[in-house]
Protein backbone atom coordinates (compact mmCIF):
# COMPACT_ATOMS: atom_id res chain seq x y z
CA UNK A 1 0.00 0.00 0.00
CA UNK A 2 0.96 3.70 -1.06
CA UNK A 3 0.67 7.00 1.34
CA UNK A 4 -0.74 8.87 -1.74
CA UNK A 5 0.03 13.06 -1.72
CA UNK A 6 -2.55 15.05 -0.21
CA UNK A 7 -3.74 18.59 -2.53
CA UNK A 8 -3.27 21.10 -0.36
CA UNK A 9 -5.41 24.69 -1.09
CA UNK A 10 -5.62 27.10 -3.22
CA UNK A 11 -4.77 23.98 -5.56
CA UNK A 12 -6.76 24.68 -8.15
CA UNK A 13 -7.46 20.67 -8.27
CA UNK A 14 -9.21 20.83 -5.34
CA UNK A 15 -12.10 22.68 -7.57
CA UNK A 16 -12.52 20.01 -10.17
CA UNK A 17 -15.43 18.10 -10.21
CA UNK A 18 -15.52 14.20 -9.94
CA UNK A 19 -16.89 11.77 -12.45
CA UNK A 20 -18.80 8.36 -11.60
CA UNK A 21 -16.71 5.51 -10.91
CA UNK A 22 -17.63 3.17 -13.77
CA UNK A 23 -14.59 0.41 -13.98
CA UNK A 24 -14.92 -1.81 -10.64
CA UNK A 25 -11.71 -3.68 -11.15
CA UNK A 26 -8.88 -4.54 -8.89
CA UNK A 27 -7.29 -0.66 -9.62
CA UNK A 28 -10.14 0.39 -8.03
CA UNK A 29 -10.15 -1.71 -4.87
CA UNK A 30 -5.93 -1.17 -4.74
CA UNK A 31 -6.49 2.66 -5.12
CA UNK A 32 -8.95 2.24 -2.08
CA UNK A 33 -6.45 0.52 0.22
CA UNK A 34 -4.25 3.22 -0.52
CA UNK A 35 -6.34 6.26 0.39
CA UNK A 36 -7.07 4.43 3.71
CA UNK A 37 -3.46 3.82 3.85
CA UNK A 38 -3.66 7.56 3.24
CA UNK A 39 -6.46 8.57 5.67
CA UNK A 40 -5.21 6.38 8.25
CA UNK A 41 -1.64 8.37 8.09
CA UNK A 42 -3.22 11.08 10.05
CA UNK A 43 -4.36 10.59 13.28
CA UNK A 44 -8.09 11.99 14.64
CA UNK A 45 -8.70 12.48 10.94
CA UNK A 46 -12.53 11.11 10.28
CA UNK A 47 -12.20 10.96 6.43
CA UNK A 48 -11.19 11.65 3.14
CA UNK A 49 -12.13 12.01 -0.58
CA UNK A 50 -10.56 10.88 -4.07
CA UNK A 51 -9.93 14.34 -5.12
CA UNK A 52 -8.10 14.77 -2.72
CA UNK A 53 -4.66 13.08 -3.96
CA UNK A 54 -5.63 13.82 -6.84
CA UNK A 55 -8.01 11.32 -8.60
CA UNK A 56 -11.08 12.84 -9.57
CA UNK A 57 -13.45 9.55 -8.94
CA UNK A 58 -16.11 9.73 -6.74
CA UNK A 59 -15.00 8.08 -4.38
CA UNK A 60 -14.75 8.78 -0.22
CA UNK A 61 -13.88 6.66 2.68
CA UNK A 62 -15.49 7.91 6.31
CA UNK A 63 -14.28 6.80 9.67
CA UNK A 64 -15.55 8.36 13.11
CA UNK A 65 -15.54 4.68 15.24
CA UNK A 66 -12.16 6.26 17.20
CA UNK A 67 -14.92 8.86 19.07
CA UNK A 68 -16.94 6.16 19.93
CA UNK A 69 -19.07 9.15 21.61
CA UNK A 70 -21.04 9.41 18.08
CA UNK A 71 -23.02 6.63 16.54
CA UNK A 72 -21.02 5.34 13.50
CA UNK A 73 -21.62 2.82 10.64
CA UNK A 74 -18.17 2.07 11.07
CA UNK A 75 -15.50 2.20 8.42
CA UNK A 76 -17.52 3.08 5.70
CA UNK A 77 -16.79 3.00 1.56
CA UNK A 78 -18.44 4.97 -0.04
CA UNK A 79 -18.54 5.01 -3.86
CA UNK A 80 -21.08 7.16 -6.73
CA UNK A 81 -22.60 8.39 -2.88
CA UNK A 82 -25.78 10.52 -3.61
CA UNK A 83 -27.28 12.14 -0.53
CA UNK A 84 -31.39 10.97 -0.94
CA UNK A 85 -32.71 12.91 2.10
CA UNK A 86 -31.85 16.16 4.04
CA UNK A 87 -33.29 16.44 7.34
CA UNK A 88 -32.65 19.16 10.41
CA UNK A 89 -29.11 21.78 10.24
CA UNK A 90 -26.76 21.85 12.89
CA UNK A 91 -23.46 24.02 13.15
CA UNK A 92 -20.21 22.86 13.99
CA UNK A 93 -16.74 23.15 13.77
CA UNK A 94 -14.81 21.51 10.56
CA UNK A 95 -11.22 20.98 9.16
CA UNK A 96 -9.58 19.57 6.47
CA UNK A 97 -6.49 18.20 4.73
CA UNK A 98 -6.21 19.95 2.64
CA UNK A 99 -6.43 23.09 4.07
CA UNK A 100 -3.92 23.37 6.88
CA UNK A 101 -4.23 25.54 10.57
CA UNK A 102 -7.65 26.49 9.92
CA UNK A 103 -10.72 25.43 10.94
CA UNK A 104 -14.58 27.16 10.62
CA UNK A 105 -17.80 26.83 11.85
CA UNK A 106 -19.96 25.49 9.11
CA UNK A 107 -23.66 24.36 8.82
CA UNK A 108 -24.68 20.76 7.04
CA UNK A 109 -27.66 19.03 7.37
CA UNK A 110 -28.50 17.06 11.05
CA UNK A 111 -29.61 13.89 9.39
CA UNK A 112 -29.48 12.47 6.24
CA UNK A 113 -30.36 9.10 4.02
CA UNK A 114 -26.88 8.32 1.73
CA UNK A 115 -27.15 6.10 -0.80
CA UNK A 116 -23.78 4.43 -2.35
CA UNK A 117 -22.03 1.28 -3.37
CA UNK A 118 -19.07 -0.18 -2.73
CA UNK A 119 -15.71 -1.02 -4.21
CA UNK A 120 -17.93 -4.54 -5.43
CA UNK A 121 -20.70 -2.64 -6.76
CA UNK A 122 -23.12 -3.59 -4.10
CA UNK A 123 -25.86 -1.21 -3.43
CA UNK A 124 -25.47 0.57 0.55
CA UNK A 125 -28.14 2.69 2.27
CA UNK A 126 -27.28 4.43 5.80
CA UNK A 127 -29.55 6.37 7.69
CA UNK A 128 -27.23 8.54 9.72
CA UNK A 129 -27.17 12.09 11.66
CA UNK A 130 -24.49 14.31 13.44
CA UNK A 131 -21.09 13.57 13.31
CA UNK A 132 -21.22 10.80 10.87
CA UNK A 133 -23.26 12.96 8.50
CA UNK A 134 -21.12 16.09 8.70
CA UNK A 135 -18.40 13.95 7.77
CA UNK A 136 -20.14 12.69 5.01
CA UNK A 137 -21.37 15.59 3.83
CA UNK A 138 -17.88 16.92 3.92
CA UNK A 139 -16.39 14.50 2.09
CA UNK A 140 -19.16 14.43 -0.52
CA UNK A 141 -18.77 18.61 -0.99
CA UNK A 142 -14.82 17.34 -2.40
CA UNK A 143 -16.39 15.62 -5.29
CA UNK A 144 -18.34 18.48 -6.49
CA UNK A 145 -14.98 20.55 -5.98
CA UNK A 146 -16.17 22.61 -2.33
CA UNK A 147 -14.40 22.75 0.81
CA UNK A 148 -15.91 23.41 3.56
CA UNK A 149 -14.28 27.16 3.21
CA UNK A 150 -16.95 27.65 0.76
CA UNK A 151 -19.73 26.99 3.22
CA UNK A 152 -18.42 29.26 6.42
CA UNK A 153 -20.01 31.03 8.60
CA UNK A 154 -18.92 34.05 9.80
CA UNK A 155 -17.72 34.26 13.90
CA UNK A 156 -20.58 36.60 14.57
CA UNK A 157 -23.03 35.45 12.33
CA UNK A 158 -22.49 32.10 13.92
CA UNK A 159 -22.62 33.34 17.52
CA UNK A 160 -25.91 35.37 17.34
CA UNK A 161 -27.77 33.75 14.17
CA UNK A 162 -30.80 35.51 12.48
CA UNK A 163 -32.89 33.70 9.37
CA UNK A 164 -33.18 36.55 7.17
CA UNK A 165 -36.13 36.40 4.72
CA UNK A 166 -35.62 37.58 0.83
CA UNK A 167 -38.88 39.39 -0.49
CA UNK B 1 13.13 38.51 8.40
CA UNK B 2 9.77 40.28 7.82
CA UNK B 3 8.84 42.74 9.72
CA UNK B 4 5.69 42.50 11.74
CA UNK B 5 3.41 45.66 12.87
CA UNK B 6 0.32 45.47 14.73
CA UNK B 7 -2.06 47.88 14.38
CA UNK B 8 -4.61 49.07 16.78
CA UNK B 9 -7.05 51.67 15.45
CA UNK B 10 -10.42 53.28 16.61
CA UNK B 11 -12.68 55.89 15.97
CA UNK B 12 -16.32 56.93 15.36
CA UNK B 13 -18.07 54.84 12.55
CA UNK B 14 -18.31 55.69 9.24
CA UNK B 15 -17.87 53.92 5.82
CA UNK B 16 -14.80 53.60 4.09
CA UNK B 17 -12.37 53.44 7.01
CA UNK B 18 -11.25 49.36 5.87
CA UNK B 19 -11.28 50.38 3.01
CA UNK B 20 -9.09 53.76 3.23
CA UNK B 21 -6.92 52.15 5.94
CA UNK B 22 -6.10 48.91 4.06
CA UNK B 23 -5.10 51.04 0.79
CA UNK B 24 -2.65 53.27 2.80
CA UNK B 25 -1.10 49.97 3.55
CA UNK B 26 -0.85 48.41 0.33
CA UNK B 27 0.44 51.64 -0.89
CA UNK B 28 3.25 50.94 1.40
CA UNK B 29 3.72 47.40 0.25
CA UNK B 30 2.08 46.24 3.38
CA UNK B 31 0.95 42.62 3.18
CA UNK B 32 -1.76 42.30 5.98
CA UNK B 33 -2.21 38.94 8.22
CA UNK B 34 -4.56 38.26 10.66
CA UNK B 35 -6.99 41.05 11.61
CA UNK B 36 -10.36 41.51 13.79
CA UNK B 37 -12.36 44.68 12.65
CA UNK B 38 -15.33 45.79 14.37
CA UNK B 39 -17.89 47.93 15.49
CA UNK B 40 -18.27 48.11 19.04
CA UNK B 41 -20.88 50.39 20.20
CA UNK B 42 -20.52 53.64 17.77
CA UNK B 43 -17.22 53.06 17.45
CA UNK B 44 -15.13 50.92 14.60
CA UNK B 45 -11.73 49.28 15.68
CA UNK B 46 -9.35 47.54 13.89
CA UNK B 47 -6.67 45.53 14.83
CA UNK B 48 -4.39 43.63 12.30
CA UNK B 49 -1.11 42.54 11.45
CA UNK B 50 0.70 44.00 8.88
CA UNK B 51 3.88 42.80 7.69
CA UNK B 52 5.56 46.24 6.13
CA UNK B 53 9.06 46.76 4.91
CA UNK B 54 9.40 50.48 6.34
CA UNK B 55 9.74 50.77 10.17
CA UNK B 56 6.98 51.41 12.61
CA UNK B 57 8.34 55.41 12.72
CA UNK B 58 8.06 55.61 8.69
CA UNK B 59 5.02 54.31 8.77
CA UNK B 60 3.43 56.23 11.65
CA UNK B 61 4.26 59.03 9.56
CA UNK B 62 2.51 58.14 6.61
CA UNK B 63 -0.62 56.69 8.56
CA UNK B 64 -1.15 60.25 10.26
CA UNK B 65 -2.79 62.39 7.80
CA UNK B 66 -4.66 59.99 6.67
CA UNK B 67 -5.93 58.68 10.46
CA UNK B 68 -6.11 62.73 11.14
CA UNK B 69 -8.27 62.86 8.33
CA UNK B 70 -10.86 60.25 9.31
CA UNK B 71 -10.57 61.40 13.07
CA UNK B 72 -9.14 57.68 13.75
CA UNK B 73 -6.57 57.03 16.68
CA UNK B 74 -4.12 54.71 16.03
CA UNK B 75 -1.35 52.87 17.85
CA UNK B 76 1.67 50.71 15.93
CA UNK B 77 3.66 47.66 17.89
CA UNK B 78 6.48 45.64 16.81
CA UNK B 79 5.24 41.95 16.89
CA UNK B 80 6.37 38.59 16.27
CA UNK B 81 4.13 37.42 13.74
CA UNK B 82 3.49 33.48 15.55
CA UNK B 83 1.18 32.46 12.15
CA UNK B 84 0.28 29.05 11.00
CA UNK B 85 0.11 28.06 14.87
CA UNK B 86 -3.74 28.40 15.36
CA UNK B 87 -5.03 26.85 18.92
CA UNK B 88 -7.94 24.74 18.32
CA UNK B 89 -10.86 25.76 21.11
CA UNK B 90 -12.47 22.59 22.58
CA UNK B 91 -15.54 24.62 24.23
CA UNK B 92 -17.85 27.36 23.32
CA UNK B 93 -19.74 29.35 26.64
CA UNK B 94 -22.77 31.49 26.37
CA UNK B 95 -23.14 34.04 29.23
CA UNK B 96 -26.32 36.56 28.78
CA UNK B 97 -28.51 38.40 31.89
CA UNK B 98 -29.14 41.90 32.99
CA UNK B 99 -26.55 43.93 31.94
CA UNK B 100 -24.28 44.72 35.39
CA UNK B 101 -20.93 45.99 36.40
CA UNK B 102 -18.65 43.13 36.96
CA UNK B 103 -20.14 39.93 34.99
CA UNK B 104 -16.82 40.23 32.66
CA UNK B 105 -14.43 40.57 35.58
CA UNK B 106 -16.50 37.65 37.85
CA UNK B 107 -17.02 35.69 34.73
CA UNK B 108 -13.67 35.19 33.22
CA UNK B 109 -11.79 35.10 36.69
CA UNK B 110 -14.06 31.98 37.52
CA UNK B 111 -13.08 30.97 33.69
CA UNK B 112 -9.60 31.44 34.46
CA UNK B 113 -9.50 29.24 38.41
CA UNK B 114 -11.55 26.72 36.46
CA UNK B 115 -8.47 26.38 33.91
CA UNK B 116 -9.91 28.08 30.77
CA UNK B 117 -7.90 29.64 27.97
CA UNK B 118 -9.65 32.43 26.29
CA UNK B 119 -9.28 32.49 22.57
CA UNK B 120 -11.80 34.30 21.41
CA UNK B 121 -14.61 36.23 23.28
CA UNK B 122 -17.15 39.08 22.17
CA UNK B 123 -19.76 40.64 23.64
CA UNK B 124 -23.09 42.83 23.28
CA UNK B 125 -25.03 45.12 25.32
CA UNK B 126 -28.42 44.53 23.70
CA UNK B 127 -31.95 44.90 24.77
CA UNK B 128 -32.93 48.81 25.22
CA UNK B 129 -31.04 51.87 27.12
CA UNK B 130 -33.62 50.95 30.10
CA UNK B 131 -33.28 47.17 30.50
CA UNK B 132 -29.50 46.46 28.67
CA UNK B 133 -28.78 43.01 28.60
CA UNK B 134 -25.14 41.50 28.10
CA UNK B 135 -24.47 38.23 25.74
CA UNK B 136 -20.91 37.63 25.89
CA UNK B 137 -19.69 34.08 23.68
CA UNK B 138 -16.33 32.70 24.62
CA UNK B 139 -14.48 29.53 23.04
CA UNK B 140 -11.26 28.40 24.91
CA UNK B 141 -9.50 25.74 25.77
CA UNK B 142 -10.23 24.16 28.90
CA UNK B 143 -7.22 23.50 30.48
CA UNK B 144 -8.66 21.75 33.58
CA UNK B 145 -11.64 19.45 31.69
CA UNK B 146 -15.22 20.37 30.47
CA UNK B 147 -16.66 19.59 34.11
CA UNK B 148 -14.49 21.95 35.49
CA UNK B 149 -15.73 24.39 33.56
CA UNK B 150 -19.25 23.70 34.04
CA UNK B 151 -19.66 23.70 37.54
CA UNK B 152 -17.66 27.38 37.19
CA UNK B 153 -20.26 28.32 35.53
CA UNK B 154 -23.03 26.87 37.40
CA UNK B 155 -21.80 28.90 40.61
CA UNK B 156 -21.51 31.66 38.41
CA UNK B 157 -24.93 31.64 37.22
CA UNK B 158 -26.36 30.89 40.70
CA UNK B 159 -24.48 34.00 42.42
CA UNK B 160 -24.54 36.90 39.40
CA UNK B 161 -28.22 35.77 38.72
CA UNK B 162 -27.00 35.28 34.77
CA UNK B 163 -27.85 32.56 32.16
CA UNK B 164 -24.00 30.35 31.64
CA UNK B 165 -23.99 27.43 29.19
CA UNK B 166 -21.32 25.90 27.56
CA UNK B 167 -21.02 23.52 24.72
CA UNK B 168 -17.98 21.24 23.96
CA UNK B 169 -16.70 21.95 20.45
CA UNK B 170 -15.50 18.53 18.97
CA UNK B 171 -13.63 19.79 15.73
CA UNK B 172 -14.69 17.19 12.64
CA UNK B 173 -11.01 17.26 10.68
CA UNK B 174 -11.95 15.44 6.92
Amino acid sequence: MTILNVLVYPDENLKKISQPVKDFSADLKKFVRDLEETFRSFPGCVGIAAPQVGRFERIVLVDISHKPQHANHGFLVLINPEIKFYEGTSLGREGCLSVPDYTGKVERAKSITLEAVNESGEKLQFCMSGYEARAVQHEMDHLDGKLFLDRLVGRRNALSRRTEVST
Amino acid sequence: MENWLMLTLVGKDRPGIVAEVSHALFNMKGNLGEASMTRLGGNFTIMLMVSIPEKKSAVAEKLRPLCDKLKLFFHLDEVEADLHHHIEPDVRISIHGADQAGIVAHATSALFKAGLNILNLESDVGGNPENPVYIMHIEGVAGKGLDTVDKALQTLARENNVVASMTPIDTMVG
